[in-house]
């Protein structure tokens, strides 16, 4: 299942026509301690780029974007009530959303895993 | 969420190593006095007033008759004063020392402004007395509006929102109303990385999209990239200036120039009026609305001690949309005030609507006009000339110890920021912060603004001694070096603070903010704790 990352420090996970969206280890790390994730319900339309969550830790609340275009169609329940869930399992168990892809040539341009560490090493 | 306490639970007291000796009855140490929870001290049989029994009579009030007892605490007026007294012993106050809370402009609030608010004229009036009772008053109301005008180069006032992102609200909503009378519909509102986060808040309050615009290198706007991001979309565009990166925005003009020339309108967020005031007139700049925080440059109480004030100044193509009621001065040289009413004879048929039921914040308005009034033009201009002077000391003092990402975009004003880089691995701005509670400092302001990683924003103002600022300087030379160095002594900061490291994530978790446990006898203070982990 190929993995993909944004440069807003977003992962997405692709299988077949839907997709699973986090945020990633060196996102909760600067973001600290996560203390609420607000999720987008199931049938939200998230755009590419767009604002689809939000995570707020206790330095900051920061909005989480969509990876690409398409319809939710779960989200993590678990967040809502153990949002440290996303500090000690970011890119696993604290997965935000899953969703159905709209447009799969979306994603050419995200990064891989290796591009993406490379991204976070220039930081 | 907001789960009652009622196991009586609070974060345990210092501990280990610091607070030497033995273990007190009382919990207190010598003058530093534990306090319970006023629910914990009173029992519901005191009261500090002594009223007749009221006669027996009917109840028309059925099935609303209260059946419980309410709980509310019964306490003696000693024992109030005491319990708020020994409360207010726990907490930093600018009446205590430098707070240098960046963003926040914490000054001094000078004791004449108190006088002049106490006067009987100012202080027991009621905004629906008769006006003709309350003609020294409105002079004052008028007189300041007057000095806002001026000092701000703008058109009018509006002298009504309660405070800054009220202010703001006020500015979005003139801006939207004249978009309206030319029958143009705006969307979208751009807001510059480098701007205060109410600014998106507000644009989004109000009904419009907002889209970022990048900072440069130096941390100010990058004019191009707002350049190209302007069109008939765009109703306005909030810049804050000086920005949260304590940088004047020396593109202001060429950019309220760009936004104009594309039909759209300035926004200025005034918040850090306070360095530039009697230097520079945002209406010289372009700007179409500001606000002023007047709890912030002209010193009026905030931060707990105090409403905020947040008069909005417009320029002349948005003052005939400003909101209702404002003061005029008539030809017959009193001052009137222009409601619904009478909106049309001051050609002010058009305004928006209203920010309150009344006229604005009385009490804030007598302490700005004194503040001001006592300054005079030149104080004005000394008070931003003194606060820049003070954040430039600050800032050089301290960059060889303490990574300054702007340092190199030249002077700052009125606030010196700092990154947390060059810290040892695992070390913090919040370990930092921390420490300088243990050197009696309030910490500065922290991971704000965010385009700086760990950032540290610290706002002296003029209030400051060069001998305050030393020492200040040396306290935080010594926490900066400390974590530089590692000393894992900073991670377990602060020592001596009565309660010692607080768990800050649980508090956002799982907060506890309402108490629902049995009132003990009074004068029996119950100090049930179930330690800090």
């Amino acid at each position: 299942m190929p993995r993909y990352f944004t440069d807003e420090h977003e992962w997405i996970d692709v299988d077949g026509d839907t997709a699973t969206v986090g945020i990633t280890a060196y996102a909760q790390e600067q973001l600290g301690d996560i203390v609420f994730v607000e999720l987008p319900p199931s049938g939200t339309e998230v755009a590419k780029g767009k604002d689809a969550a939000v995570v707020e830790s206790v330095k900051a609340a920061s909005d989480v974007y969509a990876p690409i275009t398409g319809e939710v169609t779960e989200a993590n329940g678990a967040l809502e009530d153990d949002p440290a869930l996303v500090n000690s399992s970011p890119e696993d168990a604290g997965w935000f959303f899953k969703l159905t892809i709209a447009d799969k040539s979306e994603l050419d341009g995200l990064m891989d895993a290796a591009a993406y560490k490379a991204f976070c090493d220039s930081l | 969420m907001n789960a009652p306490n009622k196991s009586g639970w609070k974060p345990a007291m210092t501990e280990g190593g610091t607070a030497d000796g033995p273990a007190t009855v009382t919990g207190n140490r010598a003058l530093m006095l534990e306090e319970p929870l006023i629910f914990e001290i009173g029992t519901t049989g005191t009261t500090g007033v002594d009223l007749p029994e009221p006669q027996e009579s009917a109840t028309r009030l059925g099935s609303f008759v209260r059946k419980d007892e309410i709980g509310l605490p019964g306490l003696s007026e000693p024992e109030t004063v005491r319990h708020y007294t020994r409360l207010s012993r726990q907490n930093y106050a600018i009446d205590l020392g430098l707070f240098p809370l960046g963003s926040c402009t914490m000054k001094h609030n000078p004791r004449l402004n108190e006088k002049v608010a106490r006067m009987p004229g100012f202080l027991d009036v009621h905004p629906l007395q008769p006006v003709d009772t309350v003609r020294g008053a409105l002079e004052v109301v008028n007189e300041l509006a007057h000095w806002l005008i001026e000092l701000t180069g703008m058109h009018g006032v509006a002298m009504t929102p309660k405070a800054g992102a009220h202010g703001e609200l006020c500015g979005i909503l003139c801006i939207r109303a004249a978009l309206e009378a030319r029958g143009d519909a705006r969307e979208v509102i751009l807001v510059p990385e480098s701007a205060h986060g109410t600014n998106p808040a507000t644009a989004a309050f109000a009904g419009y999209r907002v889209e970022d615009i990048p900072a440069t290198k130096e941390g100010r706007v990058d004019l191009e990239a707002l350049k190209a991001r302007l069109g008939p979309d765009v109703a306005a565009v909030m810049i804050t200036n000086p920005n949260t990166c304590g940088l004047f925005e020396r593109d202001m003009k060429a950019i309220s120039d760009a936004v104009h020339a594309a039909g759209a309108f300035v926004y200025c967020d005034g918040a850090n009026f306070n360095a530039i005031v009697g230097k520079v007139r945002p209406g010289d700049l372009g700007v179409d609305a500001m606000h002023i925080n007047l709890h912030k440059t002209f010193s009026t109480p905030h931060g707990g001690g105090g409403p905020g004030s947040g008069p909005v100044v417009l320029s002349e193509a948005l003052a005939p949309f400003g909101p209702l009621p404002f003061t005029a001065r008539m030809a017959d040289g009193t001052v009137q005030l222009v409601e619904e009413e009478n909106a049309a004879e001051h050609d002010h048929a058009r305004a928006f609507g209203r920010m309150s039921a009344f006229h604005g914040q009385m009490g804030m308005f007598t302490r700005a006009l004194t503040y001001i009034l006592s300054h005079g033009a030149d104080g004005l201009k000394q008070v931003a000339e003194d606060a820049v002077l003070n954040a430039n000391y600050i800032l050089r003092s301290l960059e060889d110890v303490l990574d300054a990402p702007f340092g190199p975009s030249g002077p700052c004003m009125h606030e010196a920021l700092f990154s947390d880089k060059g810290f040892a691995d695992g070390f913090s701005t919040l370990d930092l912060a921390k420490a300088l509670i243990d050197e009696g400092y309030h910490p500065m302001t922290m991971y704000f603004p965010l385009v700086v990683h760990g950032a540290m924003l610290v706002e002296p103002t003029e209030t400051e001694s060069k001998a305050g600022i030393d020492q200040f300087v040396a306290a935080l030379r010594s926490v900066a070096e400390r974590a530089r160095a590692g000393d894992e002594s900073l991670k377990t900061a602060p020592h001596f603070a009565p309660r010692r490291r607080l768990d800050e994530t649980l508090a956002a978790r799982k907060p506890v903010l309402a108490f629902d446990g049995p009132c003990t006898p009074g004068g029996t203070p119950q100090l049930s704790e179930q330690g800090g982990s």
